[in-house]
């Protein structure tokens, strides 16, 4: 592991909001706002790998796609080696977009069923005009090796392979224009628990070899522990802790990702910590509550988490939590 | 009938060479080959297994649900109270189905009905097994309600399954298979499309519920945390084999089919000292076998790394001792019966 200070950062997101404005309910009243991710901020080195973690609904998925611009940010700046997205011209954009890809989470439906394997893994490299024929078809089949394909399985068509074969086409796609940076939306929860340790060993086995960056989303916590350099847990919108692997899990601080560690099934009951069980789900985000947002489910909430919205302060050395207490796994 | 032996006092539910064939253009194919289990009073039992072994397919022949044609269960019986399901006819086995066996399916967004309110779906389900008024029912669907531990049930009666959260809409479907009090719940992924903070309250119900009324489960999970998490016994599922069995600490701690081992290993836990940073994880080669072209002998031989000659013909079922057997030729020290 090389220290993350000396590595440049690669992507650099400020202050990132996306709001979605729904139909009004009747011609006087405003029109209904979800604000599905309210001010994020991070940044992510060269080769590290940020996780984002968070129960369904908290923005995870939506950050990662304002990122790439598949959805509008409605505020905040993204800026990818220095470059602010959004400002450079259409021609730079087109070919910062070729070091930016993502694997999404569901290979079934992530593949068009009526191309065969190898026209998949071959599309972005006709999108963007790379080389000759000859050339394409040797980097297909130099990226169906990489992936551990074989070359005869070109001809397949989606339906054919198994789930874990399909996510390694789906990786084939991502890696074919050789980003620097990808987005991995949930690339194993669709997957069962054996195919899973193969997908997760290939994209570690990847970042290493090619020196990949990855923002890896999930809301399985021994995956992100596994694959993350740096871990953000996400609540409704906004980022309520944020430090390193290693920090995050052994002196976990907010409430929140207390809860979500001792909610998980550890599969060895040695590990019995004390539950702290949430009640309830997680608020709409159309309204969501005011002052802090996991005030409604907390239990050590007071009356200033009603009033005052904390922010994410850095509470000890890289170590960032937005709660206006010290809670701690004593209390 | 190896397990025939074993029938105990209070065995709610015995299964005897439970198999499901399914035609496939005009191919045979077994889907579930001769599966034996027996589930206690109060007992859960947990099966475990990829995507495709046949787990599902087990519950939904448990309740001669399996889609005919093309499928049919080929060979076994299933006694509930000493009454083979298999035999009724389709009235009597109708009223089995959500009085003594109920079932929650995995997806509570597609199994409720859309245009009509909870309330409206449950009294129904309570007027189809209980002689009550419109009334009564209401008044009994709102006491259901509160057992799972609904929030405000008398508004929420009055709500459409969207306007429920996912955790919600599992309640209520659990809530429905709960109307007769069922002996046997059968749990069909009961939270793999829920939060884990959500997942845990839902198990906490199921087992505060099991402790009042003394119901038998039977959970069907590919993911091991949550076995560990609710059952008493295992079953390990492969190709449509029961590759073994044993008590929770027996196949958590001491698995002796490869496959368990192979599962266990490449499972994720979190490590409270975050070891094993992007360290490759011991995977199982290959994937699970084209039911289509089954080849003969074990199931899992072409993806073990301990098989030998003798696993190319196909290994019996191993008894080692109660309720605990495994079908591998590893475990053969001349105990076959």
């Amino acid at each position: 592991m090389s220290e993350s200070k000396k590595t440049p950062t690669l992507l650099k997101v400020d202050k990132l909001k996306v709001h979605f404005e729904l139909k009004r309910e009747s011609w006087f009243s405003d029109k209904p706002v979800v604000h599905a991710v309210d001010g994020v901020s991070f940044k992510i080195n060269l080769g590290q790998t940020l996780g984002l973690v968070g129960e369904s609904g908290c923005g995870k998925t939506t950050t990662g796609r304002a990122i790439l611009g598949l959805v509008k940010s409605t505020e905040g700046t993204i800026s990818f080696e220095g470059e602010k997205l959004g400002l450079v011209s259409p021609k730079k954009m087109l070919q910062l977009r070729r070091r930016m890809q993502i694997i999404f989470q569901d290979p079934y439906s992530a593949l068009n069923p009526r191309q065969t394997a190898g026209d998949i893994v071959l599309d972005p490299l006709l999108v963007h005009n790379i080389g000759n024929s000859k050339e394409r078809q040797e980097r297909v089949d130099e990226l169906f090796s990489l992936v551990g394909l074989q070359k005869n399985q070109q001809l397949l068509y989606p339906h054919q392979f198994s789930g874990g074969q399909r996510q390694r086409i789906c990786i084939a796609r991502a890696l074919a224009l050789k980003p620097d940076f990808i987005v991995c939306d949930e690339p194993v929860s669709a997957l069962d628990v054996a195919i899973q340790a193969q997908i997760l060993n290939l994209l570690c086995k990847l970042q290493e070899e090619l020196n990949l960056t990855f923002l890896f989303i999930s809301h399985d916590l021994a995956v992100i522990q596994h694959v993350c350099d740096e871990i953000a847990v996400m609540y409704l919108g906004v980022i309520v802790e944020k430090a390193s692997r290693s920090e995050l899990f052994e002196n976990p601080r907010h409430p929140y990702t207390r809860a979500l560690l001792s909610a998980v099934l550890s599969g060895s009951p040695e590990i019995k910590v004390d539950r702290i069980r949430l009640e309830g789900d997680i608020p709409n985000p159309i309204n969501k509550p005011t002052g802090c947002r996991f005030r409604t489910r907390c239990s050590f909430a007071k009356e200033i988490c009603g009033e005052l919205e904390p922010v994410l302060e850095e509470k000890s050395s890289g170590h960032w939590e937005a709660c206006h207490f010290q809670t701690t796994n004593n209390q | 009938m190896d397990d025939s032996l074993e029938i105990k006092e209070d065995a709610v539910l015995q299964v005897m060479n439970l198999s499901v064939d399914f035609d496939v253009k005009g191919n045979n194919v077994s889907i579930l080959s001769k599966v034996n289990f027996g589930l206690g009073l109060g007992e859960t039992l947990g099966i475990v297994g990829e995507s495709g072994c046949g787990k599902s397919m087990t519950a939904l022949a448990l309740l001669r649900m399996v889609p005919s044609p093309p499928g049919k269960i080929s060979e076994g019986e299933v006694l509930l109270n000493n009454v083979d399901l298999m035999t009724l006819s389709k009235k009597e086995i109708k009223n089995i189905r959500g009085k003594e066996l109920s079932m929650i399916f995995q997806e509570p967004m597609t199994s409720l009905n859309p245009v009509f309110t909870v309330g409206n779906q449950l009294v129904e389900t309570i007027l189809e097994h209980k002689d009550l008024s419109r009334v009564d029912a209401l008044k009994e669907a709102i006491e259901l309600l509160r057992l799972v531990q609904i929030p405000a049930p008398e508004q929420r009666i009055k709500e459409y399954p969207h306007q429920l959260s996912g955790g919600m809409r599992q309640r209520i479907m659990i809530a429905m298979a709960l109307v007769c009090q069922p002996k046997v719940l059968i749990a069909d992924e009961p939270t793999t499309a829920l939060d884990v903070t959500v997942q845990a309250q839902i198990f906490d119900l199921l087992k505060e519920i099991q402790a009042k009324t003394k119901m038998s489960i039977i959970l069907i999970t590919h993911d091991f945390g949550a076995i560990s998490e609710m059952a008493d016994r295992v079953i390990v599922m492969y190709a449509g084999y029961k590759v073994e069995e044993g008590t929770l600490d027996e196949i958590r701690n001491s698995p002796l089919h490869p496959y368990t081992q192979g599962l266990l290993r490449s499972m994720l836990v979190i490590k409270p000292d975050s070891s094993g940073f992007k360290k490759p994880l011991p995977e199982i080669p290959g994937s699970v076998p084209d039911l289509l072209n089954r080849q003969p002998g074990c199931p899992f031989g072409p993806r073990c790394s301990q098989a030998t000659i003798k696993c190319r013909s196909m290994p019996p079922n191993f008894n080692l001792g109660f309720k605990r057997s495994v079908k591998c030729w590893l475990a053969d020290n001349g105990r076959v019966e």
